[in-house]
This record gives C-alpha cells, sequence and structure tokens, in this order.
C-alpha cells in the first residue's frame, strides 16, 4: 500500500444551504464508502478560501498579497490522504469524487516515501 | 449521520435573531448573510470531517465568533440598544456579553421579541406570517411560497416591504412596551393562521406544511415561558395546537386525508393530548374566554370521544353558539350546522347550513358544498349529494384534498346513503 494525496480544486460552493445540505451528503457518503475499505489514511481538513500569497520577488523582503482569490477555478479547497495499492487504483477511487458534479476536479499526488 | 432537515432552518432563525439584537434591524441583510455564510462554511467542513455529534452547538459557537469577528472590526454595536451597545463596544465586557446573548434563554427571549416586532401593527397580517417564517424559522421565500400555494415573488415582495418596515423600528419589540396586550393579540393571531395552514394543508405532497405546525407550536410555547405573556389566550393558543396536533397522525398518516370521523383514533398522540387538556386547564384560570380557548374546547371534547360516535355533539354545539358570539364567521357557522346535524340528524344540519349568509369566501372553500353533499347523503338523496360532492371536487385547493373529494363524490351512490 502506498500513500496519495487527493488534493480537491476548483468546485463552487453552494448557493444555498439546501444545495449546501445536498453536496455535503454526497462527500460524506463518498468518503465513508472509502473509509469503509480501509483506503482513507487522514480524513484530511477543508481549507479556507482566502488567505494570503507570499512571494519574494527577488527582493530582499518577502511581499505579501491577498489570495489565491476563492473565484480563482483550480483553488485547493481540501485535501485527504489516502491508502491505495498504485497511483492507477488512486486514480480510480478519487473518479467517485462529487466535487466533478460541482465544477471541480481531484489532484492525485503520490506521497514521497523516503 | 444525517442531517435534520429543520436544523439549519432552526438554527438561521437563532442566529439572525441575536445577530439582530447586536446590530439593529438596520442591519438585519447582514444578519441574514451571516447565517447563510456560517452554514455554508460549515457543510464545507463536514463535508470532509464528517457532521459532528451536536452540529447545532458547532453553528452557533461558529455565528459567535463572526459576530466577534464583526464588532472588533466595527469597535461598535452598531444599531444596538443602548446599554448593549456600550457593553459590546468594551473589549472587557464584549465577549462575555456575546456569549450571554448566545445562550438559549437570551435566545428565546429574543426570538419571542422578534415575533413580537414581525407583528407590526404597520405590516399587514399577509406579511406578518412571511416574515416570521423567514426571519424565525429560516424559511426561504421559495419554501414559504410553496407552504402557502401562493406564487415566490408575490412572497418575497411581501417580505422585502416587510424588512423596510422594521428597519424603520430599530430595536427589536421591547417587551415592557405600552403595546404589548395588543401586539400579543396579534402575535397569537400570526401564530393561530400559521398553525392552521399547516393543519389543513398537511399532506404527503407537502411535507414542509406539517412543519409549519411545528414551528408554530414551538414559537407559541415560547409564549408560556416569559410572564408578561403567558396569558390565558396564549396557554388556549397552545391548547388548541396540541390537541389539533395530536390529531396529524391519523389524518395524513396513510398519505391521504381522513376526515375527522373516519380516522382512526387509537393513532392520535397521547402526549400531545394530554399536554393539551394540560394547557386547556391553565388557560381556565383567566376570567377572559378568547376564542382559542372555544376552539381548543371543541378539540377537547373530540379528543375525549374514543369513538367518533362517542362525541358529545350537544357540547359541540353549545361551544360553536359561544365561538359564534365572539368571532361570528361562515367558516364557524358551518362547522357548527355539521355539528347540529350530528346532534339533530341531517335535515336540521341542512336547514342551518342553507340559514348561513353566503359570502366570496365560503364560496370557494370546498368543504362548504362537501359538508352539503355529506347531509345529503346521509338524508339519502344521493343523487343531490353527487353534485355537490362534483363541486367541491371543483374547488379542491391540492392534490390530496382533491383525491380525498372525488372518493366522496365516488361513493354517493343510492345504496350507500348510510356511513
Amino acid at each position: 500500500m502506498s500513500e496519495y494525496v487527493f488534493l480537491y480544486r476548483g468546485g463552487r460552493r453552494a448557493e444555498s444551504p439546501a444545495e449546501g445540505e445536498k453536496q455535503m451528503q454526497r462527500w460524506v457518503t463518498w468518503l465513508q464508502d472509502l473509509a469503509a475499505k480501509g483506503h482513507i489514511k487522514d480524513q484530511g481538513q477543508p481549507l479556507d478560501r482566502e488567505g494570503k500569497v507570499v512571494r519574494r520577488n527577488g527582493g530582499s523582503r518577502p511581499v505579501i498579497t491577498d489570495g489565491p482569490y476563492p473565484e480563482s477555478k483550480d483553488i485547493v479547497g481540501g485535501y485527504t490522504l489516502i491508502e491505495a495499492k498504485d497511483i492507477e487504483q488512486a486514480a480510480e477511487l478519487a473518479g467517485g469524487c462529487p466535487i466533478f458534479e460541482f465544477d471541480g476536479l481531484v489532484e492525485v499526488r503520490p506521497v514521497m516515501q523516503m | 449521520m444525517e442531517l435534520d432537515d429543520q436544523l439549519f432552518r432552526r438554527d438561521s432563525g437563532r442566529i439572525v435573531t441575536v445577530l439582530t439584537r447586536i446590530f439593529g434591524f438596520e442591519n438585519l441583510a447582514l444578519a441574514e448573510d451571516v447565517a447563510q455564510d456560517v452554514f455554508c462554511r460549515a457543510l464545507e467542513v463536514w463535508k470532509l470531517r464528517g457532521v459532528p455529534d451536536n452540529p447545532s452547538a458547532w453553528l452557533m459557537k461558529a455565528a459567535k465568533n463572526r459576530a466577534i469577528d464583526l464588532l472588533r472590526r466595527e469597535r461598535t454595536g452598531r444599531g444596538a440598544e443602548e446599554r448593549l451597545s456600550r457593553l459590546l463596544q468594551s473589549e472587557w465586557t464584549m465577549t462575555a456579553t456575546v456569549d450571554e446573548l448566545f445562550t438559549t434563554s437570551s435566545i428565546n427571549d429574543d426570538q419571542l421579541r422578534m415575533m413580537f416586532s414581525c407583528c407590526d401593527p404597520a405590516l399587514a397580517e399577509e406579511t406578518q406570517v412571511p416574515l416570521i417564517l423567514q426571519l424565525l424559522c429560516g424559511f426561504t421565500a421559495d419554501e414559504i411560497a410553496a407552504a402557502f400555494l401562493i406564487r415566490r415573488d408575490a412572497v418575497a415582495k411581501r417580505i422585502e416591504r416587510g424588512k423596510k418596515i422594521l428597519a424603520a423600528s430599530k430595536h427589536l419589540f421591547d417587551m415592557t412596551d405600552a403595546d404589548l396586550p395588543e401586539r400579543l393579540s396579534a402575535v397569537h393571531r400570526a401564530l393561530y393562521l400559521l398553525f392552521n395552514e399547516g393543519y389543513h394543508g398537511a399532506s404527503k405532497e407537502t411535507p414542509v406544511r406539517a412543519e409549519l405546525c411545528r414551528e408554530a407550536m414551538r414559537l407559541a410555547a415560547l409564549l408560556l415561558d416569559n410572564p408578561r405573556v403567558s396569558t390565558s389566550a396564549s396557554h388556549a393558543l397552545c391548547a388548541m395546537m396540541w390537541l389539533h396536533a395530536a390529531r396529524l397522525p391519523a389524518r395524513v398518516g396513510a398519505g391521504e386525508l381522513v376526515s375527522l370521523y373516519d380516522q382512526d383514533r387509537t393513532l392520535w398522540d397521547a402526549v400531545l393530548v394530554e399536554k393539551g387538556i394540560s394547557f386547556l386547564e391553565q388557560a381556565a384560570q383567566g376570567e377572559h374566554v378568547s376564542e382559542y380557548h372555544l376552539q381548543a374546547a371543541i378539540a377537547a371534547v373530540h379528543a375525549r370521544a374514543e369513538k367518533a360516535e362517542e362525541t358529545d355533539w350537544a357540547q359541540i354545539v353549545w361551544l360553536y353558539d359561544t365561538l359564534m358570539e365572539i368571532t361570528p364567521s361562515p367558516i364557524v357557522a358551518l362547522n357548527r350546522a355539521i355539528a347540529v346535524a350530528q346532534r339533530d340528524g341531517p335535515e336540521a344540519g341542512i336547514t342551518a347550513i342553507n340559514a348561513i349568509t353566503q359570502n366570496d369566501r365560503l364560496a370557494s372553500y370546498p368543504f362548504f358544498p362537501a359538508a352539503m353533499g355529506e347531509l345529503e347523503l346521509r338524508a339519502g338523496r344521493a343523487q343531490a349529494a353527487r353534485g355537490h360532492f362534483e363541486e367541491a371536487v371543483s374547488l379542491a385547493r391540492s392534490a390530496s384534498e382533491r383525491r380525498f373529494l372525488q372518493r366522496r363524490a365516488a361513493a354517493a351512490v343510492p345504496d350507500a346513503s348510510r356511513r
């Protein structure tokens, strides 16, 4: 078994509580199913969509700006740590994520093991 | 874990109420945005972490933190009442004050005040109820429109106009105000309408309507917790609601409307009946008899009869006679006529119905011709009965009403004259 991170990118936020509840139920069901099959290493955390971006821009001091912007398409909204046989299986597991119905995508990245 | 449908609605109502207390009616839109945002953010977290054991506490804590953030950013309890505003401006007292505002008993007090605000005499009755549903019960305009079978934009317009009027009143209603008694009658009336809308419209197709009953009961119960407004009429209103709600499982249980006479009375909720009777006993300690006393007393007579045939109709006719003296209306007169028919036979009932002065409201009320149909059928005139039932079908306001009335029309054949 190897470890993979699912990075949830994009995906519009619910516009109404009712829609949000529908979205959430799908996620809970999907993750519970993965957990039941022993694929969840760490259920991860959601990330706030507003924050700061820090750059050096070649200068001597960091430049801090607002961002990434919530409206940017590929913003990371959260992550989950997964266990799978190989990257193919991990990718297949990601295929069931409800994020696709809400215009988002899942980036599957192997965790480098020392 | 499955989320309770009512969770967001109810907590949204609580959050909006407390934030209105803090920021005043001029910032009602802000209060509503915060409630919505808190919930949407909660869902973002819950979808990865799962729903917490006590989602309600989680939401209220998140709302509290948002309120504190907003207060820090503004450095003022803008819109709060003077004394509260001072407490919210100082960092020394702010957090403790906000904590206090978010306790259950403080929220309940404020919900009561919000309810009285929504019943401002400057607002039409048709605006008061949707405002209560939105601000206290967290219903969207869509849900209100669905529950009341009216157009969404009509609801939205009423609510918008209502909020403008509320903005002028600045703070939640002050329960020591001299207007309290008049406001209390308006609140009774609004809760009564809310309950009835849910009760008479409840069906499998519109499950949201049973929720109207529950919400009306929750809000009415708040009246009993405050000594200023836990009057005899408030108890009577609660008695009426509890006794009627007890019948809901039998009324809509099988997915179809079942008339009072045909209901399986073992399905009546004994706990609600008992509670309703006890409210009625407390209501009887007042000197004034309100329409709610009489409505509750009628419901209590039905509740006491284990079988429909054991109903004390003489008592019910007497109660309707008294009700006609206090609040005469064609609907009350119709119900009285039905009780007369039960006591003295169908011909007496038909005479009583014919004596009712017709008006527009009754002309579009399907249960008016339906009642005539029932009595004609019992008098052995199936042909006439069928005509009345068909008229009733054409007036039905919902699919379940229509099916119910169609079944009655189909039953109006010569050999079925005895029920």
